[in-house]
């Protein structure tokens, strides 16, 4: 019976199941990628090492925001034996409730967390972390993991600094692979306008686990672990120390104080009140809530973020306008009897002064005719193809001065302010149903004009470079950072050098002229620092004019330009005006020769006149 | 001289060395692997007896007691004798088992002995073999007397069932596999076509759909019987191509005139018509929406069945006749799959039948083992991550690596070559076996051999089956490589028999 045909149909069958097997092993080991893939998900745990912050450093070194420790309290639920919860809740300083609640929930999802470990608590300080440790061994599956947070050991520039916290699901979706749960970002300020630099990379050591989530060993011990790249430390243009002054002189006051180097554009402090304290910061999952819902919104940032008009302070740009376009000389003197009429009963009212004035007196005592004049003599020019055209080119020099526009600055979250356009009023009154005297008011900067503070410091800094500015930026070069060049070329504006020193004359006068000449800011005068300023006080329909400063000094080397803006102060010379003067005198000279003026003005409570909706 | 040289042919010539060689291969094979299935980050010598490699090495080691008793001690013709009673003996072993057994995994299949536990359905692979051999190998014994077929279903069959009741389902389907012995020994093809025909279908029956499965049973027996009548071989293809043809179209082109039926029934019961009270709105060819497609194939399977009969009534095919029967039984089990499916099978079967087929995505339930032992042996790729280097199942992620799942360890840490290599050692020893057992003169031992091949395949077959996710996870192990004492004694008894046996025919003829 040997070599029958059944023997090889046998053999045939045996040969066909060994190649199915053959076939489908050949599948899965070497065609198919899915199970390599997912017998490294079964093994491998990516266990990730945060990399420390970068340090935040003022203009001098000191530093704004650092890092210090605190621990996570992690649990594993799985290695709990009873425990006294009482005891536990004592040490670690939160309710009794609170850990059985943790305890019930991880119970019900027992399953999903298997052996792994899951915070119970974020972010313990080390002083009750050392006191957990001490009793740890009572409570066998809770663990602290060191994590390196926050610290700050100036209080200045809460707002400008930002907060860091742990990442959302929106904010996950926005930033799609490069975050995951339990990462922490910068979300406002610098922590967010450089979180790409901050946050350094993170790295991660691969461990083998068993089928039970248990850690056997280092995967190829180590070699494929990836060490974490520490955050590169920012150094910022602030000065903390002014910083903090401002935010002392701005307590109980609602506003916002801005400060620039004119030379380098560089922001010497950044103040808007009420703002968030720095303490509250390090821990902003607990205060958050309070400070959302306060109602003077300390998450806003006035500095940057608030419009408002400028008032007066605009003045000075039409009369610069004025200057460069040949309808104004600084001879020229226009009368002023209490106000510029026009037609048969319009009057724009101004306060009692000597009449009439020229160009730098006009400036000195902020005369509201004399610009009514000006900006009629511009926006009626011949020159010109009707209002609207004029319009558009006055438009044009307003924004060369940064005006109506984002002004391109480091800082997140910039608005733009407003300069408006002809258009606007051809769609407002209809084309040839306007004129210059509809749009009186832009003459002493009300209307449509807005501008933020960061506006009014910008162009107080244009005024003392005479003609230029740099883009006002809150990060310098430094070993790890290179900034953008182009927060190191001039910004010239379309109004020639040789116009300035007239203008400046004018601001000079107007502190430096003693009480009874009739200068607006005499109260912002220091001996030997040749400040020149210019007061605004802005109308507005939210209640009691904005009080608004602007100063430079000295006058001839100008080392700060300050805009102030106090919400609601009444005039320009009663809370920005001395509020800038001693920011002035605390950057040059260190220190103030004023105590009592200070003493007031840091006591003076403006807040209780913002309406808050 | 010549007289004297069959009775000098030593132990040299005598005996399969190939085979005892590769015997051993696979036992080292799975004794390495089992050491690196129990091996973690805290290693153990493999002599260690507190694992399972320590164990497995005294099991090997009796296992070569039990061999070499087996080749020297116990005389060979003995076994034949000997098959009834050592038949009788198992049987009453796995009925008592029932009753006196432990019980692991939901099955009563272990007797206990202190440390040790027993599993008396592998042994009974070797009684049934036997006897099997033995009843086949009688003078006068043909498979195709009835008497004789059924006496030797029934020696296979009561084991089988008895293991059934032991809810030991896949030492059960191991049973199967002695069809192809019966085929050897002369039992009609048919019958092996017949078996695949009753898998098929009833997979399909549960992946495709009943009709489908009925429409591939029709075309099945349609090309059977154009190529058994020669004469009429191309007007069956064409007559039965085109029915199955129209068949398979039938779901579709109803599909068709039912919807148009139903927007026209839906269009008419709309109308802003009242009926009189009692009275529905009726539309004449709602009637067709109650017809299936599976009732025209019952029709025309009706039909041709009635002309199947005639015929094969007229012309004396009783192939036609059978094929008529076929598929009525076909018929009878596509509509009862469903019933066997729900009430035959248990639960954990009736779910890894369903994993398997792709049918439910269970990969953390039931079809945990597959997946995992899928991921094992598919991670190893090419040339496998070497000997210990395992993450899958080192780390425990593999269930019963060590035993059923031990081909996981190979396929994880030897790679495709590995695999590769272990399959082709089955294969040579499978082939060895089956040429070795047609080479002697007693039909005892030819037969014999062919069991012992046709035990190892089926072991094989569903075993790697499984752990590649090809065949339902039923616990059964791949031999001489799984961890355990009964397992490995049960096949060093099988194959060493044989090996004696064969000692025998060559030491004398």
């Amino acid at each position: 019976m040997t070599d029958s045909p059944r023997r090889t149909r046998l053999l045939i069958g045996l040969g066909v199941a060994v190649a199915i097997l053959v076939a489908r092993l050949f599948q899965i080991q070497i065609l198919d990628d899915r199970y390599k893939r997912d017998a490294s998900n079964n093994s491998m745990v990516y266990e990730m090492i945060y990399p420390t912050r970068g340090v935040i450093y003022d203009r001098t070194g000191r530093i704004l925001v650092g890092n210090k420790v605190a621990y996570d309290i992690l649990v594993t639920p799985r290695e709990v034996q009873p425990f006294d919860t009482a005891a536990l809740a004592r040490v670690l300083g939160t309710g009794e409730d609170f850990i059985r609640e943790k305890m019930e929930e991880y119970r019900q999802n027992r399953r999903r967390i298997g052996y792994q470990s899951v915070v119970m608590l974020r972010q313990v300080p080390a002083e009750t972390y050392m006191r957990f440790d001490e009793v740890k061994y009572k409570f066998p599956g809770f663990k602290g993991m060191p994590r390196s947070i926050r610290d700050y050991p100036f209080n200045a520039g809460g707002n400008l600094l930002g907060y860091v916290s742990e990442v959302d699901q929106s904010f996950l979706d926005r930033h799609p692979g490069e975050y995951r749960r339990g990462d922490y970002a910068g979300k406002t300020g610098i922590e967010a306008a450089r979180e790409k630099d901050l946050r350094g990379e993170k790295g991660y050591h691969i461990y083998l686990r068993n089928s039970k989530n248990q850690i056997e060993q280092s995967y190829r011990d180590g070699e494929m672990d990836v060490e974490a790249v520490p955050g590169k430390d920012i150094v910022t243009t602030i000065d903390a120390e002014l910083q903090q002054y401002g935010q002392e002189l701005m307590r109980n006051k609602v506003g916002s104080i801005v400060a620039i180097e004119p030379s380098s554009g560089e922001i010497l402090a950044l103040v808007s009140s009420p703002g968030i304290d720095v303490n509250q910061l390090a821990d902003i999952g607990k205060y958050y809530d309070e400070i959302a819902n306060n109602p003077y919104n300390p998450m806003y940032n006035r500095a940057v973020q608030a419009s408002y008009p400028p008032g007066s302070v605009f003045k000075l740009v039409n009369g610069l306008i004025g200057l460069q376009e040949g309808v104004l000389t600084p001879q020229n003197r226009y009368p002023c009897s209490q106000g510029y009429h026009f037609g048969a009963k319009g009057k724009l009212g101004c306060h009692a002064h000597r009449s009439p004035l020229d160009m730098e007196e006009s400036i000195m005592m902020s005369c509201n005719a004399y610009y009514c004049y000006v900006i009629r003599n511009i926006l009626d020019n011949s020159k010109y193809q009707g209002i609207d055209d004029a319009m558009d080119h006055w438009r044009e020099y307003a924004m060369s001065f940064g005006f109506g526009r984002k002004l391109g600055s480091d800082f997140p979250a910039e608005l733009g302010g407003n300069i408006p356009t002809g258009k606007f009023y051809n769609k407002r009154y209809g084309k040839g149903h306007w004129n210059s005297v509809t749009v009186i008011s832009l003459s002493i900067g009300q209307g449509e004009i807005l501008a933020t503070p960061m506006h009014l410091a910008n162009f107080c800094a244009t005024i003392a470079n005479r003609g230029y500015y740099k883009i006002p930026h809150i990060i310098k070069d430094s070993e790890d950072i290179e900034i953008d060049p182009k927060y190191h070329q001039k910004q010239y504006t379309l109004v020639d050098t040789v116009h300035f020193p007239k203008v400046i004359q004018g601001m000079w006068r107007a502190v430096n002229s003693g009480f009874g000449s009739g200068g607006t800011a005499s109260i912002a005068a220091v001996d030997g620092l040749d400040i020149c300023g210019k007061t605004g006080t802005a109308q507005n329909p939210r209640g009691k004019d904005h009080s608004v400063f602007i100063c430079f000094a000295p006058k001839d080397d100008p080392k700060i330009a300050v805009a102030c803006f106090v919400e609601n102060g009444g005039f320009g010379a009663t809370w920005a005006c001395p509020l800038a003067s001693l920011m002035v005198e605390k950057y040059l000279k260190g220190g103030t020769s004023r105590p009592a003026l200070e003493q007031r003005m840091k006591e003076g409570n403006t807040m209780v006149n913002v309406r808050t909706k | 001289m010549i007289r004297e040289n069959y009775t000098q042919r030593g132990l040299r010539q005598s005996l399969d060395w190939k085979l005892v060689l590769c015997y051993l291969a696979l036992v080292l094979i799975g004794w390495l692997n089992i050491y690196a299935s129990v091996h973690s980050s805290e290693p153990a010598s493999i002599f260690d007896f507190g694992v399972r490699s320590g164990k497995q090495f005294v099991w090997i080691l009796t296992s070569f007691a039990l061999a070499l008793t087996i080749l020297f001690v116990i005389p060979p013709s003995w076994w034949q004798g000997l098959s009834p009673w050592i038949y009788l003996g198992v049987v009453f072993l796995l009925g008592a088992v029932i009753f006196l057994g432990v019980e692991v995994k939901g099955s009563r299949s272990w007797f206990e002995f202190g440390p040790v536990r027993f599993q008396p359905a592998e042994v009974s692979k070797i009684s049934t073999s036997l006897l099997l051999s033995m009843l086949l190998s009688r003078t006068g014994f043909r498979l195709s007397r009835p008497r004789d077929f059924f006496l030797a279903v029934a020696i296979i069959g009561l084991p089988m069932l008895i293991i059934l009741g032991e809810k030991e389902t896949g030492s059960a389907l191991v049973y199967i596999g002695f069809i192809f012995v019966l085929y050897r020994e002369g039992l009609s093809g048919w019958w092996l076509a017949l078996i695949g025909l009753v898998i098929l279908l009833f997979i399909t029956t549960l992946t495709l759909s009943p009709y489908a499965s009925l429409v591939i049973l029709a075309a099945l027996l349609i090309l059977c019987n154009a190529f058994q009548d020669g004469r009429r071989f191309w007007r069956w293809i064409i007559y039965g191509g085109l029915a199955v043809l129209v068949l398979s179209l039938l779901p579709w082109l109803w599909g068709l005139v039912t919807g148009a039926v139903q927007a026209r029934a839906d269009a008419i019961s709309n109308l802003a018509y009242v009926p009189r009270a009692g009275e529905e709105p009726r539309y004449f060819w709602s009637f067709l929406l109650k017809i299936r497609p599976v009732h025209f194939f019952i029709a025309a399977a009706g039909i041709g069945a009635v002309i199947g009969v005639y015929r094969s009534y007229r012309e004396r095919n009783s192939f036609l006749g059978l094929s008529v029967a076929a598929l009525i039984a076909g018929t009878l089990l596509v509509f009862s799959t469903d019933f066997i499916f729900d009430n035959v099978l248990q639960d954990h079967q009736r779910k890894r039948i369903e994993v398997l087929l792709g049918m439910k995505e269970d990969p953390s339930g039931v079809g945990y083992n597959v997946n995992q032992s899928k991921i094992a042996i598919g991670s190893g790729g090419f040339s496998g991550k070497g000997f210990l280097g395992g993450t899958q199942t080192t780390y425990g992620f593999v269930p019963e690596q060590s035993t059923d799942f031990i081909f996981c360890t190979v396929g994880e840490e030897w790679g495709f070559i590995g695999c590769l290599v272990v399959i082709l050692l089955y294969v040579f020893l499978i082939t060895r076996l089956i040429f070795d057992a047609d080479r002697c003169r007693e039909s005892f031992t030819r037969i014999y051999g062919y069991c012992v091949a046709a035990c190892i395949f089926m072991h094989l077959f569903i075993n790697i089956g499984m752990t590649v996710g090809i065949m339902p996870v039923i616990g059964i192990p791949l031999p001489l490589l799984s961890y355990g004492g009964s397992s490995l004694w049960a096949f060093t008894i099988l194959i060493f028999i044989f090996l004696s046996l064969y000692r025998q025919e060559k030491k004398y003829f």
